[in-house]
C-alpha cells in the first residue's frame, strides 16, 4: 500500500504534505461556508473545490508519468500560447466571483478558466529551459536581459488586468530562478534597486539615501560591471523615481487604497481598511486554541471578506488558533523546503529540472507569503489566492499540474 | 563558478532555505503577536464587532380629557434604520429602498449626513407601512445594514380639531440636544420628543425612559438575534397625563366655527379656570408630524395663506374693542368710582366734547341716560367716556396692569403671547414722543388704542365676571401647577349689574339675541368689532368678537365661551352662535341632555317653523311693536341696531 502510494507519488514526501494540504483546504472551504446566513454560492463551494480535486488528481497521475522531454519541448509552445491567452484576456477578459474588478477570465462558454495560472507554470519551463542553455551562468547586466524579457512579457499583460498579485508571482518565480542558476546575489540586489527605488520615492530623504548607497555599491563593484550598465543601473533608478508619482496616479482607486491601508488600515475602516482589520480581528480572536472547527463566530457573521477564497487563512485562524496557524505555515514550509531539497539533488545534467522546481518554489512562496501575509496586515492586499487552500478550479488544478511537474522534473534519472 | 558545482550547488540551497525560514518566521512571529499576545482583546473587539447596543423607544405616555376619553396614544408603528457603511453604500442601499417606501432624495441627502457626522444608526423612516416592511425583509438581501423594528407611534385622535392645543412630536434635534432643556441623562439623538403644545409642555411627564437591548448583527446588518452577555435594560414608559379639555366639546367647536373663517375659540370652567376647549382655526393635524412630516407637506403648512400653524387662541392677538368695555367697568367697580345703578351726569347724544374735540358714539343718534347695565348693553361710549374721567389714566393703567393686560395668563403651553398694553405713562413718552393726556383713557376704555389681547385673556377676564371677580390662570392639564390668578374687588350686586348687561345683548332687541338663543340656556355676552389693520384702511372687514358666558336659566353661568372670527365683521352674528352652540353642546353634556345639531333659535328659524320653546323663553320678543307684527316683528328682530 505504502510501496503503491510511493510508486504513484514518485516523491512521496512532497505529494503526502500537499495532499494533506488539499484535504485541509476542502474541510476550510467547508467551514466558511457555514455562516448564519447561508447563500448557495459559498455553502457548496467545498463540493465543486471536492470535484476539482478529483480532476486535478487526475491530470497528476497523468501527467507524471510523461517523459521530462516532452516537458522540456513543451516548455517554449506552451509559453507563447499562454502569452497570446493573456493578452487576449485583455481584450475578451471577464472578471468572476469575488475578483469581479479583474478581467483575468476566458470564457469558453462551457468553461471559463484564467490563463494566468497557465501562463505562470508555462513561464517557469519556458525560462528554466532559457536558463538551462547557460552553463557558465550569469554574471552582467546583459546577460540578464533575455530571461528578464521573457518574464517580463507575461508579467506586464497580467498587470494589465490589472492583477498585481499575480505579476508579483512572476517577479517571484524570476528571482528564484535567477538565484538558482547562481547569478551573483549582489547582482540580483542591484536588478531589484530600481523596484525598492519606487517605494522610498515618497520620500525623498530617504531615496537620496537609497541613491547615494546603489551608488556606492556600483563603486565597490567596478570591476565586475561595465560603467555601461553602473549607468543604466543608475539612471534605471533616476527613472523610476520620476515615473513613481505618475505611476501611482495609473493606479486604480482602490490599488492606491490597499497601499495607503497597509500603511494605516485605520485610513478607512469601513472601506479598503475593513478587509484588514476584520481579518485580524477574526484572526486574533481565534487566539491560542481557536474557535472551534466551523464554530468561528466572525466568519458565521460574515465579518470576514472573501472567506472562501483570498481570506481563508483567516477561517484557519480563527478556528484554529495559533495551533493551526502554525501547522499550516509549517506544512508550506516543509513542501517549498521539499522542493529546494529536490532541486539540490539535480546534477549538472539536470539543469532544467533543478530550475523548474526553483521556480515553483518561487512561485509558491509568493503566493503563501503574500496571502498569508495580507491576513496579518504584514503585506498590503493583493488579490492572491493560496495555494491548495484557496477555492477556485483553475488554481487547484493548476498548482497540482505544477506538483506534477515538479515531481517528474525531479524523479528523472541521469 | 560553475552552477552545478555541488559546493556551490548546496551553498545556493543553504540560501533558499534561510530565505524560506525568514519569510515563513516572520509570519509566525505575526500571528503569535496577533493571536497569542492580542488574542484576549481581540475576542472581545470581535464581540462588540457583531454586538450592537440598540435603543429601546419607550412609549409615551396617553393623554386623556377630563371624562377620561384618549386623546393622543401610541399605536405600533414599523420603524426602519440603516446602520453606518461607506457613504456610496448607504446612499445606494437607500435609493434602491425609493422603489418600496416614500423616502425623497432630500431625505436620503439627510441621513448620509447624519451618518457621517455622528457614525451610528440613523432612522430612516419612523413609520414605515406594512406594505413596505414585508418587501424590504422579503429582500434582506438587497438592502445590507438595514433593520427593522417595532416602535410605539404616536396618534391623535382629535386630529385637525386640537392640532394647536395637543402639539405633535418628532425626532429631537441637535439644537434641542444643546440647548439644555432635554437634559443629556435621559435624551440622545434620535429620540421622540414632544414639539410644540401640550406634547412639549408635559415633555418631561410624557417622555418614558428609553431601555437598551444588546443584539447580534451580521457584517450586513442583519439582526441575527438578541444577545445575552450584557444585561438588558427595559424601557419605562411615559407617564400619562389627563387634560381638563373636553374632547367632544373640542370637536363640536371645530365642527360649528365656519370652515371658511380663521380664529379662535376658548371655553373656560369659570369655578377653576380649566381649559375647556380650546381651538385656533384652521387648525392642522398633528397625525402629520408623526413620523417626520415630508417636506412638501410642511412646506404647505407654512406657505399657506391662512396659516393653519398659527395658534390664534394663545399666540394670536387682537384689539379687544367693546369687549374691553367689560374691563373698564370691571375697574371702575372695583376702584368705587361707579356704582352699578347710577347713571352718568352727561346723556349720550352721539359725541361727547372733551379736552379740545368731540369724542364720538359708534352710534351717533346716541343713547340717552344710561346706568352701567345699560351702558354695557348699548355699548354705549359715552357712559364709559365719562367713567374714564373719574378713573384718571393712571389708575386705568395701575389696574389693568394689575390684571395682566400687558402679560401672560400663565397657562400650561410653551408658547403664550402677552396682551399689548401700556404698562405706564412712559408708554406714550417713549413710542410717539408725546406726554399723555387723559384722552388716552377715553380711547382705551372703550378697547381701542394701544391695546392688543389673545383671545385666552379676554375668556380669561370673563371667568372673573361670571362668578366673584376671581380669575385663577386657565390650565389645560389637570394638577397643574397653579400660578396666580388676579381678583376684582367686586360684590354680588356688581357682578349682578354686570351680567344683566350682557344679558341685554342677547335678549331680544340685543345685537345677539337670534343667533345665541336657546332653549335651555341662558347665554350672555358682549360683542366686539376689532379694527385691524386691513380694516382700517377699508381692505376687510373687522374682526369680530364675542366674549360670553353661560347656564342653566337664572344661575349661575357654568361656562365661559370666547370666540374671535378674523375678518368676521359682526360680533352678534358671526362670533356669538359659535359661543351659543358651543355652550349649549357643553351643558347638555354635563346635564345628560340629548345633543341637537339644530341648536339656536336662528338654526331653528332658517331651517323650519318657530319653535314652541322661544315664545315661553323670550315674552318680551312678543310685546307689540309699532308698524310691524307677527312673524315680521321676528325677524325685524335681527335688522334692528344695537341698542334702539
Amino acid at each position: 500500500m505504502i510501496r503503491l502510494f510511493e510508486r504513484w507519488a514518485l516523491d512521496s514526501q512532497l505529494v503526502l504534505w500537499i495532499v494533506g494540504l488539499t484535504l485541509f483546504g476542502l474541510a476550510m472551504i467547508y467551514s466558511a461556508g457555514q455562516v448564519n446566513v447561508p447563500n448557495v454560492v459559498t455553502e457548496f463551494a467545498w463540493f465543486r473545490q471536492a470535484r476539482w480535486f478529483v480532476i486535478a488528481l487526475v491530470a497528476f497521475t497523468v501527467l507524471s508519468r510523461i517523459p521530462l522531454r516532452w516537458i522540456e519541448w513543451a516548455a517554449v509552445p506552451s509559453y507563447v500560447v499562454s502569452v497570446v491567452l493573456l493578452a487576449l484576456t485583455l481584450v475578451i477578459g471577464e472578471g468572476r466571483g469575488t475578483a469581479q474588478g479583474v478581467r483575468s477570465f476566458i470564457n469558453l462558454g462551457f468553461f471559463s478558466f484564467q490563463p494566468e495560472e497557465v501562463a505562470k507554470l508555462s513561464t517557469v519551463l519556458a525560462l528554466a529551459h532559457l536558463l538551462s542553455q547557460k552553463e557558465a551562468g550569469l554574471h552582467s547586466l546583459r546577460e540578464l536581459i533575455a530571461p528578464g524579457m521573457l518574464v517580463a512579457v507575461p508579467l506586464v499583460l497580467v498587470l494589465g488586468q490589472p492583477d498585481l498579485g499575480t505579476a508579483m508571482a512572476f517577479v517571484g518565480i524570476l528571482f528564484a530562478m535567477l538565484y538558482w542558476a547562481a547569478t551573483p546575489v549582489w547582482l540580483l540586489l542591484l536588478v531589484a534597486s530600481p523596484v525598492v527605488g519606487l517605494f522610498v520615492s515618497y520620500n525623498t530623504v530617504l531615496w537620496s539615501m537609497f541613491i547615494v548607497t546603489v551608488v556606492g555599491f556600483l563603486v565597490l563593484l567596478r570591476y565586475r560591471l561595465s560603467l555601461f550598465e553602473s549607468v543604466a543601473v543608475v539612471l534605471t533608478n533616476f527613472a523610476t523615481a520620476t515615473i513613481a508619482r505618475p505611476l501611482w496616479d495609473s493606479l486604480a482607486e482602490y490599488q492606491q487604497n490597499r497601499i495607503l491601508v497597509y500603511l494605516d488600515p485605520e485610513v478607512d475602516p469601513r472601506g479598503a481598511g475593513y478587509q484588514v482589520i476584520q481579518s485580524k480581528l477574526a484572526i486574533g480572536s481565534g487566539a491560542f486554541e481557536g474557535r472551534g472547527f466551523t464554530l468561528g463566530p466572525q466568519k458565521r457573521f460574515d465579518f470576514l471578506p472573501e472567506q472562501h477564497t483570498d481570506f481563508i487563512f483567516a477561517v484557519v485562524g480563527e478556528e484554529f488558533g495559533f495551533i493551526g496557524t502554525t501547522l499550516a505555515v509549517v506544512a508550506f514550509t516543509f513542501v517549498l523546503a521539499r522542493l529546494v531539497r529536490m532541486a539540490s539533488h539535480m546534477s549538472e545534467s539536470q539543469a532544467f529540472a533543478g530550475l523548474v522546481l526553483l521556480g515553483i518554489f518561487g512561485l509558491w512562496l509568493v503566493h503563501v507569503f503574500v496571502n498569508i501575509g495580507m491576513t496579518i496586515g504584514i503585506v498590503p492586499i493583493t488579490g492572491i489566492p493560496l495555494p491548495f487552500l484557496s477555492y477556485g478550479g483553475t488554481f487547484l488544478l493548476m498548482s497540482w499540474v505544477a506538483v506534477a511537474i515538479a515531481v517528474r522534473v525531479a524523479h528523472e534519472e541521469p | 563558478m560553475n552552477v552545478h558545482h555541488p559546493h556551490e550547488l548546496r551553498r545556493r540551497a543553504w540560501g533558499a532555505y534561510v530565505a524560506l525560514g525568514l519569510l515563513m518566521g516572520m509570519l509566525i512571529i505575526g500571528f503569535f503577536r496577533i493571536q497569542v499576545i492580542q488574542g484576549e482583546e481581540a475576542k472581545l473587539k470581535a464581540e462588540t464587532n457583531r454586538v450592537r447596543s440598540l435603543p429601546v423607544p419607550a412609549p409615551r405616555g396617553t393623554i386623556y380629557d377630563r371624562n377620561g376619553e384618549i386623546i393622543a396614544d401610541n399605536v405600533p408603528g414599523y420603524q426602519v434604520t440603516i446602520l453606518p457603511a461607506p457613504v456610496d453604500e448607504v446612499r445606494a442601499t437607500l435609493r434602491r429602498m425609493q422603489e418600496y417606501m416614500h423616502l425623497s432624495d432630500e431625505r436620503i441627502e439627510r441621513v448620509v449626513r447624519t451618518l457621517q457626522a455622528y457614525g451610528r444608526e440613523v432612522v430612516v423612516e419612523t413609520d414605515a407601512d406594512y406594505a413596505a416592511i414585508a418587501a424590504l425583509e422579503e429582500r434582506r438581501a438587497d438592502f445590507p445594514g438595514v433593520y427593522v423594528e417595532m416602535r410605539p407611534r404616536r396618534r391623535y385622535m382629535l386630529g385637525d380639531a386640537a392640532g394647536h392645543l395637543t402639539g405633535y412630536v418628532g425626532e429631537i434635534n441637535q439644537d434641542e440636544l444643546d440647548s439644555g432643556s432635554f437634559p443629556d441623562s435621559i435624551y440622545e439623538a434620535g429620540m421622540i420628543v414632544g414639539k410644540i403644545g401640550i406634547e412639549l409642555e408635559y415633555e418631561s411627564v410624557l417622555q418614558g425612559r428609553q431601555g437598551v437591548r444588546h443584539v447580534e448583527f451580521d457584517a450586513r446588518g442583519r439582526i441575527v438575534g438578541a444577545f445575552g452577555g450584557a444585561p438588558q435594560v427595559a424601557a419605562e414608559p411615559g407617564r400619562d397625563l389627563h387634560l381638563n379639555i373636553d374632547m367632544e366639546l373640542q370637536r363640536w367647536i371645530r365642527r360649528v366655527f365656519p370652515d371658511s373663517m380663521s380664529g379662535a375659540v376658548v371655553a373656560l370652567d369659570p369655578t377653576d379656570g380649566a381649559v375647556l376647549a380650546l381651538y385656533s382655526a384652521p387648525g392642522y393635524d398633528p397625525n402629520l408630524f408623526t413620523g417626520g412630516i415630508d417636506e412638501l407637506t410642511w412646506a404647505a403648512l407654512n406657505s399657506d395663506e391662512r396659516k393653519p400653524l398659527y395658534h390664534r387662541a394663545v399666540v394670536g392677538r387682537y384689539a379687544p374693542a367693546s369687549t374691553w368695555k367689560l374691563a373698564s367697568a370691571g375697574i371702575a367697580l372695583d376702584l368705587g368710582v361707579i356704582t352699578p345703578d347710577e347713571v352718568m351726569p352727561e346723556p349720550c347724544e352721539g359725541a361727547y366734547f372733551f379736552g379740545d374735540r368731540f369724542f364720538h358714539c359708534w352710534d351717533r343718534e346716541g343713547h340717552g341716560f344710561n346706568n352701567l347695565a345699560e351702558a354695557i348693553a348699548n355699548s354705549c361710549d359715552i357712559y364709559f367716556y365719562q367713567m374714564a374721567e373719574r378713573i384718571g389714566l393712571s389708575r386705568l393703567l395701575e389696574r389693568s396692569n394689575d390684571i395682566g393686560f400687558a402679560g401672560q395668563c400663565g397657562i400650561d403651553l410653551p408658547q403664550e403671547s402677552s396682551g399689548l398694553f401700556p404698562q405706564d405713562e412712559n408708554f406714550w413718552r417713549e413710542r410717539y414722543g408725546y406726554r399723555p393726556r387723559l384722552g388716552e383713557a377715553l380711547n382705551l376704555i372703550i378697547g381701542q388704542g394701544p391695546n392688543s389681547q389673545t383671545p385666552l385673556k379676554m375668556a380669561q377676564f370673563y371667568v372673573a365676571l361670571a362668578r366673584n371677580g376671581r380669575a385663577p390662570a386657565p390650565t389645560i392639564a389637570q394638577g397643574a401647577p397653579v400660578v396666580d390668578g388676579w381678583e376684582l374687588d367686586l360684590d354680588a350686586h356688581h357682578i349682578a349689574s354686570l351680567q344683566e348687561g350682557l344679558r341685554q345683548v342677547t335678549q331680544p332687541g340685543g345685537t345677539a339675541h337670534v343667533r345665541t338663543a336657546l332653549e335651555h340656556w341662558e347665554v350672555i355676552g358682549k360683542t366686539g368689532t376689532g379694527q385691524n389693520p386691513l380694516s382700517v384702511r377699508g381692505l376687510a372687514e373687522d374682526h369680530a368678537w364675542f366674549a360670553g358666558m353661560a347656564g342653566p336659566i337664572g344661575e349661575l353661568p357654568e361656562i365661559v365661551v370666547v370666540a374671535l372670527v378674523e375678518y368676521g365683521e359682526s360680533g352678534g352674528q358671526v362670533a356669538a352662535p359659535i359661543v351659543a352652540k358651543a355652550a349649549d353642546f357643553y351643558l347638555r353634556t354635563q346635564h345628560n341632555m340629548p345633543i341637537d345639531t339644530i341648536q339656536t333659535y336662528w338654526d331653528h328659524i332658517s331651517t323650519g317653523p318657530m319653535p314652541p320653546w322661544y315664545r315661553m323663553r323670550f315674552p318680551s320678543a312678543f310685546r307689540p311693536l309699532d308698524g310691524a307684527e307677527g312673524e315680521n316683528r321676528l325677524l325685524d328682530v335681527r335688522q334692528r341696531r344695537p341698542g334702539q
